[in-house]
């Protein structure tokens, strides 16, 4: 007999996912909307956004209806609480790409030649593969590939610190690429949040799957 | 063992207990230490040797016809089956409390709790009366009772008797109290009080209760044990057990997928 506590950790489980699937379809719109000049595909952004939203009021309530009429323990009190955080990294996530799409509609609508740096290209197909990632790893418990999207995080780190450098040098040469400039280092720095909450998602893995906090390890 | 527990004496020990009945094992090798001024919960699922295991830490078991116990219990740092010692005054030092109310049904809320130390050898009513006071503020029931000592101890509501059972083991000043499931026939409000209390008390006494209710364990323990077919599957800090428990029966059964 499947017990309706287990059917309830299963229905959190599965609003996790779909919001995370749903972040995936929006941070997929959001790069193809960038990389192909589509300012079409924008809007569906936005909605993605929406449904985010939505899911995270879901996942909040069922969670705190499990805690209250539950009270679970051990495994489950880690699902719980893994979901409760996990859920907020996703709803930031949404927003973040949000802004990759506001940055993207100025620079079309500046009607400027965007350069599209090969360096944007590769952080928005790390942060894409981490977001991914972070989400197997969840439905899999999975610490060895959580462990290794941490290692990942730097690398997108690196690759943020590279295109803002780039950006500045261009802005000192042409005072007309400030703008356009300033708003690939915004685009940059939203991918380069986007992998840090993958990131925080990966840790809360590692801490669902063995009660380990992993958190700020690097400051220890 | 935490730094604070490193620093003091176990106030009872056991070392590899066995518990039988006839030829049934119902304690299987259990060594723990138990420190001073700390709750303790023990659980299990039914018929897992959780009550005879306390039973043995009083030399109740052996009160029970056929049944036998093996190895050691130190009560600071005395063993309490050691050659000569006898059993009655090693329950005057580790009281207990039982699942159902049992004050002496004859006798006034004032005697059910003067008893112990009048049969100690305390006679003078002034002093009597004094511990009585102390025991029933103790065991938060003084407010309650204090213009009614006279009546019997049975007109009380179940969670008062409870309470007073709790005053009547406390009056004698052990330093080890066994409870073996005190609240299971208490409604929300009296099971509430006597978890206050519980909390209240180990700031005198090491209270070891039994109880078949996680979050009650979970609320007023810092210890726990968790017991299957006899043996100690897992004794730690309460909060590790029930967020991050080390072995996966004590998972199971914490979480109601198993017992």
């Amino acid at each position: 007999m499947i017990r309706h506590f287990e059917i309830d950790l299963q229905g959190i489980k599965a609003l996790v996912l779909a919001m995370g699937g749903t972040v995936e379809k929006a941070l997929a719109e959001v790069c193809q909307a960038l990389f192909t000049r589509d300012p079409h595909r924008l809007a569906e952004v936005h909605l993605q956004e929406q449904k985010v939203n939505d899911l995270q009021i879901q996942v909040d309530n069922l969670c705190v209806q499990l805690i209250a009429k539950q009270a679970p323990v051990a495994k489950d009190l880690r699902l719980v609480i893994a979901a409760i955080k996990i859920n907020t990294d996703l709803e930031r996530m949404g927003d973040q790409v949000v802004n990759i799409a506001h940055c993207a509609a100025d620079l079309f609508l500046q009607g400027q030649a965007i350069k599209m740096l090969p360096d944007l290209l590769k952080i928005s197909e790390r942060v894409r593969s981490m977001v991914r990632d972070s989400l197997d790893a969840f439905v899999r418990r999975d610490v060895s590939l959580s462990q290794e999207i941490l290692k990942r995080d730097d690398e997108v780190d690196q690759l943020k610190d590279k295109i803002i450098q780039e950006m500045v040098s261009s802005m000192r040469l042409n005072t007309e690429e400030i703008e356009p400039s300033l708003g690939m280092i915004t685009i940059a720095r939203n991918f380069e949040r986007l992998a840090d909450h993958a990131t925080n998602i990966a840790e809360e893995v590692i801490f669902l799957a063995t009660g380990d906090d992993v958190r700020h390890a690097k400051n220890d | 063992m935490g730094v604070e527990e490193a620093q003091k004496n176990p106030v009872l020990r056991t070392d590899e207990l066995q518990a039988y009945f006839g030829p049934f094992h119902a304690v299987k090798g259990v060594s723990v230490s138990i420190f001073p001024n700390q709750v303790i919960a023990v659980i299990g699922p039914s018929g897992c040797g959780k009550s005879t295991f306390i039973r043995c830490l009083n030399r109740l078991h052996e009160e029970t016809p056929g049944a036998k116990v093996k190895g050691q219990v130190w009560l600071e740092g005395k063993d309490i089956y050691g050659k000569g010692v006898d059993p009655v005054l090693i329950r005057r030092r580790v009281g207990m409390v039982f699942q159902k109310p049992n004050p002496f049904p004859a006798l006034s809320i004032f005697d059910n709790v003067a008893i112990g130390p009048k049969l100690m050898g305390l006679r003078r009513r002034a002093l009597l009366e004094e511990k009585v006071e102390q025991s029933l503020k103790q065991a938060a029931l003084w407010n309650e009772v204090k213009d009614k000592l006279n009546k019997l101890g049975t007109s009380l509501s179940g969670g008062q008797q409870q309470r007073l059972c709790i005053a009547r083991a406390l009056a004698i000043n052990p330093p080890v109290i066994l409870m073996d499931e005190p609240t299971s026939a208490l409604d929300p409000i009296s099971t509430a009080r006597i978890e206050e209390l519980v909390q209240e008390l180990k700031n005198r006494v090491t209270v070891i209760m039994v109880t078949h209710n996680m979050q009650q364990a979970s609320r007023i323990s810092d210890k726990t044990g968790f017991f299957l077919l006899g043996s100690m599957i897992e004794y730690g800090d309460t909060v590790q057990v029930f967020t991050k428990p080390r072995d996966s029966r004590t998972e199971q059964y914490i979480t109601g997928r198993f017992g």
